[in-house]
């Protein structure tokens, strides 16, 4: 646990590094594109329109100056499978958007969907010695939590204090400066395999990168395609991509709860390429265009010529209808749909107030998803695009970028860390001195 | 009753999938490319590529070439000859010599010690050690050279006027007005027109001998000459042997008083040697030795009478 909480440390500073140049990268390694954007920062003081509230949600202080894109290689399930594969891809796309950039980047902040992540419920409590709150009892209840054995070769990806309580007073989002007697704290812990994120900083590595922060990616997608209101209030974020579906779910602006089904759009695309006996290229080609979970009469009608490349006139003139193609991919779609309710029902996610459902990644681009997920998931789905952010190029604005522009806000205005705050010693120096003080105050 | 088509769709609905669906191709880089590629975008590297690295060749590439002395020296050779041919262009050509404010004698001085055989490029004469030379002449006050158009090199002369003839223990000099050297002269006659001044010390004041002789204008045809003693006070010397000493201080206004005197009285008229005017209270007249003889006899004779 301290090591990787060192290592979280490094990265943060790392980060700020990276703001003081004011050029930074993100990575997004998922299983069927691998996509970068750099930003830079300028460094200009946010417009202040309203109290509490920046404009343009605080994501004007960056500007996408380069953005690339490659198909991924060596990436399954989100997760990096073939490191030297996955290397080459990551220089591709780090390259390409070095050149649109025109400038050099040094510091990249990266995310993935795999990895089998695991929530879990943290809570502590600390009695208050001089009754108000300050940075370091924050510090020390937040290390009083009790950590479960979460097993070997796991790490901790996102420690983020969900909620503050002083005595009976509950949902503080900022308990500095208050006064009680009792502060206790709920954390949200996500970990992960360790062997997976030690893969990625190893790909990074031999990039010559250097990891600036690393985010879930069913997190950092949530922050793009989640609107405020539906952070506020509570929502599930369902990041359907290539290789794995991410599930976050968001309250009170924290992320409460994530996991992931190794399920995604690869899977329909194979289920394509066996049952019309096609490359997978071409089905891909045919789920993109044609793709679709609702059929209707007409498509009936709609014939697909799929064609081949064998030389056998039969063969090469084959054509399916598109409700036969519709019929492949809805059971696998429905499949992983009813995976993620099955989640969604474990961590519980009818007992909250509100069951806003939210759609994106590549893989929510099917014609038709909305309907579908509307039967299994529940009334309230809608289908997301992520935030609008400066200078990001058109062809980068579609869902399948989410997480990709989730990580630009995540790099812009990370959320406090429990590595965040300073690592609470019990024999601190300031506070014997603050006791004699008191103690001084208290006889004189 | 109509047949039923056994095709339902027409073919000209059916939509082909492109025949060849291959990616779009995005070969990675290597990792040498993708390094050589993040070098190329440091600002570092990229101001020494495109700077230093020109820079660094034309030096590297000069100084290879000019390292052997051969070629050093041909192009050296090759510099010098073009300045040569330029320099003798006939528009940097001077043909002539034009001297300006000065005498024939010092004309043919200057001509003698400025030995410049003309045609000669302008390129080549040395103005400054010209004008030295021509300004060490004695004669010479300020001198002034310049190549003007038309080829010609102008020497404009700023001449000393000679003021008095001074004889010194070497010879007969004039001098001008400040008690400079102009020339030698052979004999006095060679110059009557001026004063004569002599005596050791003479030429560092030669400006108030003019004003003593100036001032001796009314005994002008007298005036033989002004004698410097002991490097202090004026002895103006008239014919008959006649001598006003003049005192160190003021010789102008005593001077003027024994103008004055001589007009009152005749004074110089009569056979006084010397009129001494160093004391400044009064005049004492020195007669000559007939003269005395002559007034001792006349006071016996007094004498006697009143004896």
């Amino acid at each position: 646990m301290t090591d990787l909480y060192q290592s979280q440390r490094a990265m943060r500073n790392k980060r700020q590094a990276a703001m003081q140049r004011g050029v930074v990268a993100i990575l997004d390694v998922g299983t069927s594109k691998i996509a970068c954007l750099v930003l830079r920062f300028d460094g200009l003081d946010p417009v202040k329109t309203a109290d509490g509230v920046g404009p343009m949600a605080g994501q004007s202080r960056f500007r996408v100056i380069g953005a690339a894109t490659t198909r991924s290689r060596g990436v399954r399930f989100g997760e990096i499978d073939a490191m030297q594969e996955t290397e080459r891809a990551i220089r591709t796309v780090v390259q390409g958007a070095q050149k649109m950039a025109n400038v050099r980047v040094d510091h990249v902040i990266a995310s993935f969907s795999g990895a089998r992540p695991r929530s879990y419920g943290l809570a502590g409590a600390i009695p208050l010695e001089n009754g108000t709150v300050d940075e370091c009892d924050v510090a020390r209840v937040l290390s009083a939590c009790d950590v479960p054995d979460y097993g070997t070769g796991r790490e901790a990806l996102h420690a983020q204090p969900v909620n503050f309580a002083i005595d009976h007073r509950s949902g503080l989002g900022d308990p500095r400066g208050q006064i009680g007697n009792r502060l206790s704290v709920d954390m949200h812990l996500l970990t992960v395999d360790g062997a997976v994120v030690e893969n990625l900083l190893y790909c990074v590595k031999r990039c010559d990168l250097e990891l600036a922060g690393i985010a879930s990616s069913a997190y950092v997608s949530a922050i793009a395609s989640l609107v405020e209101d539906e952070q506020e209030l509570g929502a599930a974020c369902i990041d359907m991509g290539g290789g794995a579906t991410g599930l976050s779910i968001f309250m009170k602006k924290h992320m409460i709860y994530a996991d992931s089904v190794r399920l995604g759009g690869d899977h329909v695309t194979l289920d394509i390429s066996k049952g019309l006996q096609v490359p997978m290229q071409t089905a891909e080609r045919i789920k993109t265009f044609y793709g679709g979970v609702v059929a209707t009469g007409m498509d009936d009608r709609e014939m697909i010529e799929i064609g081949g490349e064998t030389g056998d006139w039969e063969h090469d003139r084959r054509t399916v209808s598109r409700a036969e193609l519709i019929g492949v991919m809805r059971p696998r779609v429905e499949e992983i749909l009813e995976e993620v309710r099955e989640r969604l029902d474990a961590a519980g996610f009818e007992h909250l107030p509100s069951q806003r459902i939210v759609l994106t990644g590549g893989a929510s681009q099917i014609p038709g998803l909305d309907g579908l997920a509307g039967k299994i998931l529940g009334q309230h789905v809608r289908l997301g695009r992520p935030l609008r952010v400066q200078g990001l190029p058109q062809a980068a604005t579609g869902p399948a970028f989410s997480s990709a522009v989730g990580l630009c806000l995540f790099a812009a205005h990370p959320q406090d860390e429990w590595w965040d705050f300073e690592i609470p010693v019990e024999r601190y120096p300031a506070r014997s001195l603050k006791r004699a003080v008191k103690w001084f105050r208290d006889n004189w | 009753m109509r047949p039923i088509r056994r095709d339902p769709t027409p073919r000209r609905d059916m939509r082909p999938i492109r025949r060849d669906p291959t990616p779009r191709r995005d070969p990675a880089p290597s990792r040498w490319a993708y390094r050589i590629e993040r070098m190329w975008l440091t600002p570092f590297y990229r101001a020494l590529l495109r700077k230093g690295l020109p820079v660094a060749v034309i030096a590297g590439g000069a100084a290879w070439y000019l390292g052997d002395a051969d070629r050093l020296d041909a192009l050296r050779g090759h510099v010098a000859e073009i300045r040569r041919s330029i320099e003798q262009r006939p528009e940097f050509m001077v043909d002539l010599m034009r001297i300006e404010g000065a005498s024939p004698e010092l004309s043919a001085d200057i001509r003698e010690i400025l030995p410049v055989d003309f045609p000669v490029s302008s390129f080549d004469l040395e103005l400054d050690h010209m004008r030295e030379q021509v300004a060490g002449l004695d004669a010479v006050a300020g001198a002034e050279l310049r190549v003007v158009a038309g080829g010609v090199l102008e020497v404009s002369v700023d001449e000393r006027l000679p003021a008095v003839v001074w004889r010194s223990r070497e010879g007969l000099e004039l001098l001008d007005e400040g008690g400079h050297r102009v020339a030698a002269i052979p004999a006095r006659d060679a110059r009557p027109d001026l004063p004569l001044v002599a005596g050791d010390g003479a030429d560092r004041v030669v400006a108030e001998a003019l004003q003593v002789l100036a001032a001796a204008t009314p005994i002008g045809d007298r005036v033989r000459g002004l004698t410097r003693m002991g490097e202090r006070r004026w002895d103006l010397v008239l014919d008959r042997d006649q001598r006003i000493m003049l005192p160190e201080r003021n010789p102008v206004a005593a001077l003027e008083r024994v103008i004055a005197l001589d007009d009152a009285q005749d004074v110089l008229a009569r056979d006084v040697s010397v009129v001494d005017m160093r004391d400044g209270r009064r005049p004492t007249l020195r007669l000559s030795g007939k003269a005395l003889e002559e007034l001792r006899r006349f006071r016996s004779l007094d004498d006697g009478e009143d004896a």
